[in-house]
């Protein structure tokens, strides 16, 4: 496994697990991560964003702060701030995050549950959902969980 | 099942919305049955609900915006696994629906609340249809909403396969989707028999040669 960051900074270093890369058993860490190999098992980052590349093949409970998925993902994830799923994704498994970013084209099979954002110590203006799409449907659509306004608000907002 | 089966009879307006799919142009139109669904599922939160189309975001932001839990499940595209291939009686190729159900749809009794089935069964494999609608009677809650979409027979043959996002409260966005071949229309009395172990059934007739049901268990 590699630490590097673009240009080699340290601000940005995320670790790299390369495609030829196997691991059976429980990843854990306190850094960011890119794989791209196989992993069976469980990958635990908390606060930390996970990246599962285009190669990777992925059998395994998720757990980290942001996950974006990119390849192939077998297992229940659980994004705490973020998860987000790239057209080439295909992910088999239940999905609890606060916010879900789709892609058209990703392939999902299983449950997404959206959780209220925790309150914060101080007084701040809600998120705006923001929904962008390629044509008004399908395209990459994000979404925070219902933070503050009504249902029928959010559905308002779509239009 | 071979009764199910009903020629085609094609229309101009069945061939307009062959030629719209084939230029990948998305359609728009209202859908009371949808309405009639949302507004049932907008009066509470914490819904569990099932979407048996291709995974569509818009879909799950609709649905997750609304306070529910969403499930997403591809129907068509999981009973294209070649796996389930098998030689029938006739020495023709079927699917296992045995297998196909031990890998598909398997969640407890009664789990949903709401289930968005779209217009899988003119899509499926015949030996697929009644399993699959007796596996959905499974998992719904008593009480719990369907809403299904089938053809008529001046869709013609080769009505396009479209994905359905939900674009508002009564409006579908219509997206040329992968190309399943439409397998057979239902009458009226055929749906009623797909769905008799239900407890209510009610039509509504789109314009674009589409009947949507809205089926309560």
């Amino acid at each position: 496994m590699e630490t590097s960051g673009p240009s080699g900074g340290a601000h940005a270093a995320v670790a790299h697990i390369g495609k030829s890369v196997v691991i059976k058993g429980e990843l854990s860490g306190s850094e960011d991560l890119y794989l791209d190999g196989e992993v069976e098992g469980k990958i635990d980052l908390r606060e930390h964003h996970l990246t599962i590349g285009p190669h990777a093949r992925v059998r395994a409970g998720v757990n980290a702060r942001d996950i974006v998925v990119q390849g192939q993902l077998n297992g229940n994830v659980h994004g705490r701030e973020r998860v987000e799923l790239k057209k080439s994704a295909v992910l088999t498994g239940d999905i609890v995050t606060q916010r879900i970013v789709i892609e058209d084209g990703a392939v999902f099979k299983g449950s997404i549950e959206t959780q209220r954002e925790a309150p914060k110590a101080e007084p701040k203006r809600e998120a705006v959902e923001t929904v962008a799409t390629s044509g008004a449907a399908g395209g990459f659509t994000e979404r925070p969980a219902v933070s503050g306004a009504t249902p029928e608000a959010l559905v308002e907002q779509k239009k | 099942m071979t009764h199910l089966f009903r020629r085609f009879r094609g229309s101009t307006e069945a061939a307009s919305a062959t030629s719209a799919a084939e230029q990948g142009q998305r359609l728009r139109r209202r859908s009371s049955g949808l309405a009639e669904f949302t507004r049932a599922v907008d009066e509470e939160e914490g819904l569990r609900i099932l979407d048996l189309g291709p995974t569509s975001p818009t879909n799950i932001a609709y649905l997750t915006g609304l306070g529910h839990k969403a499930y997403n499940e591809d129907v068509l595209k999981e009973a294209e696994d070649p796996a389930l291939v098998v030689p029938g009686e006739d020495g023709r190729p079927t699917r296992d629906a045995d297998r196909f159900l031990a890998e598909n749809l398997v969640y407890a009794p009664t789990t949903f609340d709401a289930i968005l089935c779209w217009d899988t069964p003119d899509y499926l494999h015949e030996v697929l249809v009644k399993p699959m609608v007796n596996r959905i009677h499974h998992i719904l809650k008593p009480k719990g909403i369907l809403l299904a979409f089938f053809h008529t027979r001046d869709a013609g043959p080769d009505a396009p396969y479209y994905r359905y996002h939900i674009a508002g409260g009564d409006t579908l966005e219509l997206q040329p989707g992968p190309r399943f071949r439409l397998q057979r229309v239902f009458n009226n009395r055929h749906i009623e028999n797909l769905f008799r172990d239900f407890s209510s059934i009610k039509f509504f007739l789109a314009r674009d040669n589409v009947r949507e049901v809205l089926v309560v268990r």
